[in-house]
């Protein structure tokens, strides 16, 4: 208990010491949570009403998708890893702490944004403040999951970046951030339906901010929690010590199986 | 007899078609300080690598401690320390911090005062990066110590050091063999290793070529004595001028110097050319072949073939 206090204590003092991570954590998510409050409020006013979870789901994308699986792939091509194999301290515990951590800091930032977006921008608050909580707790998990799991399989951090902006922009794109989910094209939904960002969305406004779901918000809920599982279950299964590693446990295309809850939402969600 | 703390036997280590290490065996004793000396690639890291536990042989097998590093090596953690080639530490962790966390995953209390002695007293909140090299090789060192380990492995780790910080460092090692910490060294400095070393091994190319104390392996070379002579006139300059039991000849800043297979019978003829000359000896120097020789003697050969 001990060690994994100082384990945590350390990384989270990280998130804010390193400047990568800060701006990942805080002045990314709530420079362009400022930005679209004061812009987009003003050319497009139904936006007021999306500006919370929206703002919100933007946030966790950036500190997870864009903060964590790059200093992983650094650590490991370092030797960090190999320090810390030999001095005792366990895969689970490199990639649970980084990703508690970082919901952590998360917290912070989703408590800044719901504490002034109904004073500067005239946004609603939740309707159901636990499902609010609920669904924050939910994409956060998946994420920092998906993070973890893109920093464990890429070989580089040039294929970090790669994987990360994978899901980062069409997320912004076509995650019911910027665009409603029902003006998409049908094809366009479905594929949707493969971001952690639509489902957040989708549940966020069915369960917690008094809105019309697109399709059924628990389901999504479900599906963003198997997906975390998922994904930290074959991160630590496909999870190297070092890149030389000759003998690791499972080829890097296993990863993929962490879609396997979205497709099956797909077709099963109404 | 001291028990064997690392035992060695027919151990390889592959990388797909390359073989890093190619069968050998050793062993240390407790309380032994062992230097694994080679040239780039000759596999001194691949034998550490296994030996702590991060890579699994292909061949062979090691014991460290009576632990299998490769199947057990979970056991291994609190029995060995190690200072690895590579920085090792995330690059914003303080060194405090570093201590805290590591020692704590041990499971013993912080050595703060292992900071101070290594001079980073004044930098223990500083975050690693900020640290000079060799103030990380410093911190590393301090971390592989900690816990007290039974076994240490140190690769390179002098490399960086400032002269007073790398007595401070020999310092603490022959404190550590004293208390019975048994110390496996890797290092290109053979002036290191063979003031520091109980026993060396030499490794060329994935085999062991040579093995023994360092005065062992220098009796085994040619045995070449460096004799090197500087006179008023310079009367050795001139071309022609031979000696015997010579076998080469150079010369360097106005000496004259020349490798002997016989000191004195060499000594004496070129005093007695000096005097015959009406030259003047200013000075005269005799080196014994040294560890270093010797490893590039072996090294060199090994490459020739």
């Amino acid at each position: 208990m001990n060690a994994f206090i100082h384990h945590f204590t350390f990384e989270f003092r990280t998130g804010i010491r390193n400047k990568q991570l800060l701006l990942m954590n805080y002045l990314f998510p709530l420079g362009f949570y400022l930005m679209m409050g004061f812009v987009m409020a003003e050319i497009n006013p139904p936006f007021r009403e999306d500006i919370i979870p929206a703002m919100i789901v933007f946030g966790i994308l950036a500190a997870t998708l864009l903060g964590i699986p790059d200093p992983l792939v650094n650590a490991r091509e370092n030797g960090v890893f190999r320090s810390y194999k030999i001095n005792g301290v366990p895969s689970i515990s490199i990639l649970v702490i980084p990703a508690l951590t970082t919901i952590l800091h998360l917290v912070i930032m989703a408590v800044l944004i719901t504490a002034t977006a109904p004073l500067l921008f005239d946004a609603p608050l939740p309707v159901n403040w636990l499902n609010y909580a609920l669904i924050f707790v939910a994409l956060s998990f998946a994420c920092a999951g998906l993070s973890v799991l893109i920093g464990v399989v890429s070989p580089s951090s040039r294929m970090t970046v790669l994987w990360s902006q994978l899901i980062f922009v069409p997320s912004m794109l076509l995650g019911g951030l910027m665009l409603p989910y029902s003006m998409l094209p049908d094809v366009a939904q479905k594929f949707a339906q493969l971001l952690p960002a639509t489902q957040a969305m989708n549940a966020f406004n069915g369960l917690a901010m008094g809105k019309v779901a697109a399709f059924f918000p628990w389901g999504s809920v479900i599906i963003l929690f198997i997906s975390g599982v998922l994904a930290f279950g074959l991160a630590v299964y496909l999870f190297s010590w070092d890149s030389r590693n000759t003998t690791r446990r499972g080829h890097p295309l296993l990863a993929l199986l962490v879609l396997l809850p979205s497709v099956v939402g797909i077709f099963l969600l109404p | 007899m001291k028990n064997s703390v690392i035992e060695v036997k027919d151990f390889r280590k592959t990388y797909g078609d390359y073989v890093a290490v190619d069968g050998i065996s050793f062993d240390v004793k407790q309380g032994e300080i062992f230097g694994l000396l080679g040239p780039n690639g000759a596999g001194k890291t691949s034998t550490l690598e296994c030996l702590e536990g991060l890579r699994a042989p292909n061949g062979g097998s090691l014991r460290v401690a009576d632990i299998d590093p490769a199947s057990e090596s979970r056991k291994l953690r609190d029995l060995i320390g190690a200072q690895l080639q590579s920085a090792g530490l995330p690059e914003s962790i303080t060194p405090d911090e570093a201590m805290k966390f590591f020692c704590a995953y041990h499971n013993v209390a912080p050595r703060f005062d292992l900071l101070e002695r290594l001079g980073l007293a004044e930098k223990r909140n500083s975050q690693f990066y900020e640290l000079s090299t060799g103030q990380q090789r410093r911190l590393a060192l301090a971390l592989a110590v900690a816990h007290n380990p039974q076994v240490l492995f140190l690769d390179e780790p002098t490399a960086g050091l400032d002269v007073a910080t790398r007595v401070e460092l020999h310092g603490m090692m022959r404190e550590l063999q004293a208390g019975g910490t048994t110390i496996v060294l890797a290092t290109h400095d053979m002036a290191e290793a063979e003031q520091m070393s109980d026993r060396v091994a030499i490794l060329l190319q994935g085999k062991i070529v040579n093995i023994g104390t360092p005065l062992e392996i220098t009796a085994t070379g040619a045995g070449l004595t460096k004799i090197s002579v500087r006179t008023q006139a310079s009367s050795l300059s001139v071309s022609g001028i031979t000696f015997p039991a010579v076998s080469q000849h150079t010369s360097k800043d106005e000496y004259s110097i020349y490798f002997s297979s016989d000191i004195g019978t060499t000594v004496s003829a070129i005093i007695a050319h000096i005097e015959a000359q009406g030259d003047t000896l200013i000075d005269l120097r005799v080196e014994r072949p040294s560890l270093e020789d010797r490893f590039l003697e072996i090294t060199n050969a090994g490459v020739a073939q």
